[in-house]
């Protein structure tokens, strides 16, 4: 017998080689020190003009650059090294002003007909570049409730106008909704209102002690949807907020149910970033309350810019910060600062009703903002750190309605474009759903990250030359061949790494290099059948056949059950352990396909076809 | 096939073995009962401060200057070099912590320090990624044993699984009587682990099986002799060239993946002592036989035909497998 693949399988294998090679590529090119500008809003726009504004200044500052160019997205300024970057950065940041977003960046160098078919380099983890990663987690429990806080303004809202009269609306501790009826027909009539306007609610008739209740609690669904909708908000502001700390190629992303992680790659000043982002805050839109009306229904807020200044204002929600979809600073017909507010349809329904009645007297809005503070309680005799959160509430604006308000309004009267600019950017933090809290942090200097790299890079190639140097040893001809495979599996890991941009981590790259230690037992398994089945008296073209043919379901199964093992691991994992799975996984399957078919190949072009005495293994 | 190369009686040893299995066991699980694990900031939460000086540095100095400013649960040690200085906070639940260390240290210092880490983690997180470690093991296990039980025999995958637990809790152990920490990077390595040994166990179970069916007069203690004697300079070769890249792992890659090289080393020598030992003394505890093996013609005709073409010749069967093999 002689060994041949059919030209259709070594066809196959060559093609699968030359996508690993090219997929691969990008890898090799260095990254440029480069630095990114984009605009802060849709209106700064990064045009060939301010490209051109910046290489002037830029010349004029004697800092070489090595390239300009113009993305959909944004401008791309290269250089040669860190120093000139830096100094560039400085330069640049002080021509565009706070418009622009100016960030230092890694910018790849893969060539345009790489990047056309789709090729990148792999990227790096922030273990291994520098950076730093938050974990924020969004309180739920809250979220939901400040929901139920608009939802019990709007009903009662809607009862007084189908002249529905009821007692009072209560709340429960479990969430739910209680509206107190004295008759038995009004409660009917309103339970199949609140039905119609509220598909989201459970609803449903009660009496307790003569007294008719309508109970109305949020489905699940609907709870699921808030918490849907907290997370949404969450991350857009987060977006924005991360925006303002001039980062490259930032991660916001969520995680789970109700968390969301946040990568910031080169930042170092972790403080600052989070100071930035933890900006956690909410609004609401209330009525300042007419003179002598009772306590019970007014509360007491004084003002954010003025501490002394204080207005009484109603307990009634008319609509919150999650009701805003956007608020901005601009001037008005004459000149005047203004600030223009947009609300979401419901928001827009709701104020209209509210203000049709209350033209001529003041809305509020009061900003909220979450912190918290540590303080050291006793437990047991041991002083332990407890964080207590607290809400801050303030008035940030005090405005006389002149007309009844829809979806859109704006706040006029303001003191100055810089008030205008600080209401405007106050009301789209405070357009935040729910509040956050940091649950994680990491930060990990650039030296440590480069040493990484270094330490990993100097892992995989002494791994490598050692295994390859074993295989030789061992095995001679096969062994050689088996190196060939390898290294083709290297290669395509890369490939299928860069493919999929997955984030290479540094135990990323020790999965590479147990994928290296590891990717040989196929070969092995292979070579020792085929020994064996030399030993036993087969002729070394049978041997070679039966070796390959009869390893294979052994290869197959070790192989699944140890990617089982990595898809659960990648699974559960968070972060620097999903790296490692990644590349597990992938190492796995590409390791098959080099071990069982790129040596099969290759051992049929060099013994295939011929008569053999002897074979080197 | 005829076995005429000498065959080592690894079954001669079961009965040691067993002792010794079960003596590491004993030691594993009192280590981890006395000791218990050392877990790492991944997994208690607090928070972790990692700084790196231009001259060595006095951790005693830095203990004292951080006791001063009013940090007392603190541990202060070195990492890796003496120029390095690793500060824990376990106990500390308050994300600006870390930040409060460094202003401490830069106060202090008479030299430029550089940040190399702040980590901080909430003890909730930790909680949920403790309890998530020990699920993900747990289906990992169960997952396999499903796989095997399909792809072999039930008493092949408790066989397995006996061994997977065996070379689990034996790292654990390791970890628990060293107190080495164990953290996210270690766990990772421990399921790596399960997938090694397992990689190892089938290899040998896949054999044992084969010469189950081909050699009709041994004993299963032959048998077992036999297929362990078979696989064992593919054993010996696999394991070495994990090991070689593992110690290179150890030795080069630095401090952060320490832990993670280390648990794999013990893992794979674990790994490859229990795919011969422990899950082949296992198939013989439960009086593994060719019974098990050869499945009865009417229960599924289309399995005992797949099955088939491993107990009779290659060359025929061949061709029917994989056809466009050969010319």
């Amino acid at each position: 017998m002689l060994n041949r693949y059919p030209l259709w399988k070594n066809l196959l294998i060559m093609f699968v080689l030359v996508f690993g090679v090219i997929y691969a590529a990008p890898n090799l090119y260095p990254e440029d020190y480069a630095l990114q500008v984009s605009g802060t809003r849709g209106i700064y726009q990064t045009d060939a003009a301010l490209m051109a504004r910046i290489e002037k200044k830029l010349k004029r500052e004697k800092i070489d650059f090595k390239s300009s160019e113009l993305t959909t997205k944004n401008g791309l300024i290269r250089f040669a090294d860190g120093d000139l970057q830096l100094k560039a950065k400085r330069v640049v940041t002080e021509l565009l002003g706070d418009n622009y977003v100016v960030a230092l960046n890694l910018a790849p160098t893969t060539p345009q007909w790489l990047e056309d078919i789709g090729a990148g380099p792999m990227k790096l983890g922030l273990d291994l570049r520098g950076g730093v990663h938050f974990l924020l987690e969004v309180d739920m429990v809250v979220a939901v409730k400040s929901r139920l806080d608009v939802y019990v303004s709007e009903i009662k809202t809607k009862l007084r106008t189908e002249v529905l009269r009821y007692k009072a609306v209560e709340r429960g501790a479990d969430g739910s909704i209680a509206v107190k009826f004295s008759t038995e027909d009004v409660r009917d009539k309103a339970k199949s209102f609140i039905r119609d306007e509220y598909p989201e609610f459970l609803v449903t008739a009660e009496e307790r002690k003569g007294n008719f209740y309508v109970a109305v609690t949020l489905t699940e669904a609907s709870i699921q949807d808030i918490e849907d909708y907290a997370i949404k908000q969450n991350l857009t502001t987060l977006r924005n907020r991360v925006n303002e700390l001039g980062v490259a190629e930032p991660l916001v992303q969520r995680q789970g149910r109700n968390r969301i992680v946040v990568q910031l790659p080169g930042i170092q000043d972790a403080a600052e970033a989070k100071r930035i982002l933890g900006k956690t805050a909410n609004l609401q839109f209330r009525l300042e309350a007419k003179p002598g009306e009772s306590r019970t229904k007014t509360e007491v807020f004084t003002f954010r810019s003025e501490e002394g200044r204080s207005a009484t204002i109603e307990k009634d929600i008319i609509v919150s910060g999650a009701n805003v979809s956007n608020a901005r600073a601009s001037f008005d017909e004459n000149g005047s600062p203004q600030v223009n507010i947009t609300l979401d349809s419901s928001g827009g329904q709701l104020m209209v009703r509210t203000t049709g009645d209350s033209v001529g007297r003041r809305m509020a809005v009061l900003f909220i903002e979450h912190k918290t503070r540590t303080a050291y309680v006793k437990v047991d005799g041991i002083k332990v750190a407890k964080k207590i959160k607290y809400q801050e509430k303030k008035i940030i604006s005090l405005a006389t309605i002149q007309s009844v308000l829809g979806n859109e309004f704006r706040i006029t009267g303001l003191d100055g474009p810089g008030e205008s600019t600080e209401l405007a950017l106050l009301l789209r933090a405070g357009a935040l759903a729910a509040p956050i809290y940091f649950v994680e942090e990491r930060t990990v200097g650039p030296s440590l990250g480069a040493e990484n790299i270094a330490m990993g890079l100097t892992s995989v190639q002494i791994g490598f030359a050692l295994v390859l140097l074993f295989m030789l040893f061992y095995y001679r001809v096969f062994g050689l061949l088996a190196n060939i495979a390898l290294l083709i599996n290297l290669v395509l890991l890369t490939a299928v790494m860069s493919l999929l941009s997955a984030t290479l981590t540094l135990p990323g790259i020790a999965g590479i290099v147990l994928t290296v230690g590891m990717a040989v037992d196929a070969n092995v398994l292979i070579f020792a059948r085929i020994k064996e089945e030399l030993a036993n008296g087969l002729p070394p073209q049978s041997a070679i056949s039966a070796g390959f043919d009869r390893a294979f379901t052994t290869i197959l199964d070790a192989n699944i059950t140890t990617l089982i093992a990595a898809v659960i691991l990648f699974s559960m994992g968070t972060g620097p352990v999903k790296g490692f799975a990644i590349t597990l996984s992938v190492g796995i399957i590409t390791s098959m396909f080099t071990a069982i078919m790129v040596t099969r190949a290759l051992v049929n072009l060099s013994y295939g076809g011929r008569q053999l005495k002897t074979l080197s293994i | 096939m005829n076995v005429d190369k000498k065959i080592i009686n690894f079954m001669g040893a079961r009965k040691i073995a067993l002792a010794f299995s079960a003596l590491l066991l004993i030691i594993s699980i009192g280590a981890m009962a006395i000791n218990g694990l050392k877990f790492g900031l991944d997994f208690t939460g607090g928070s972790l401060v990692e700084v790196h000086y231009q001259e060595d540095a006095n951790s005693n100095e830095i203990r004292r200057e951080l006791q001063a400013a009013g940090f007392n649960n603190v541990v202060v040690q070195t990492f890796g070099s003496s120029k390095d200085i690793l500060i824990r906070l376990q106990e500390a639940h308050d994300p600006e912590l870390g930040n409060k260390v460094l202003q401490v240290l830069k106060a202090n210092a008479d030299q430029q320090i550089e940040l190399r880490r702040n980590e901080f983690v909430g003890s909730v997180v930790g909680e949920e990624l403790r309890e998530q470690g020990g699920l993900g093991m747990l289906l990992a296990l169960f997952m396999i044993m499903v796989y095997v039980t399909f792809r072999f025999q039930l008493k092949f995958s408790v066989g397995a699984v006996i061994a997977l637990a065996h070379d689990v809790i034996i790292v654990l152990g390791f970890f628990a009587v060293l107190r080495l920490e164990f953290d996210l990077t270690v766990l990772a390595a421990i399921l790596a682990v399960i997938g090694y040994s397992l990689n190892d166990t089938i290899v040998v179970s896949d054999r044992i099986r084969e010469n189950f069916r081909k050699l009709r007069k041994e004993t299963p203690i032959e048998v077992m002799n036999i297929s362990l004697t078979q696989t064992l300079s593919r054993t010996i070769v696999t394991s070495l060239t994990t090991l070689l890249v593992l110690v290179i792992l150890a030795v080069f890659g630095g401090q952060m993946i320490f832990g993670f090289a280390v648990a794999l080393l013990v893992g794979v020598v674990v790994g490859t002592y229990s795919s011969i030992y422990v899950a082949a003394n296992a198939l013989l505890i439960m009086g593994i036989c060719k019974e098990d093996l050869i499945i009865p013609p009417k229960q599924d005709y289309e399995f005992v035909e797949g099955e088939g073409f491993e107990t009779d010749g290659y060359e025929g069967e061949d061709q029917d497998e994989e056809p466009d093999v050969k010319s």
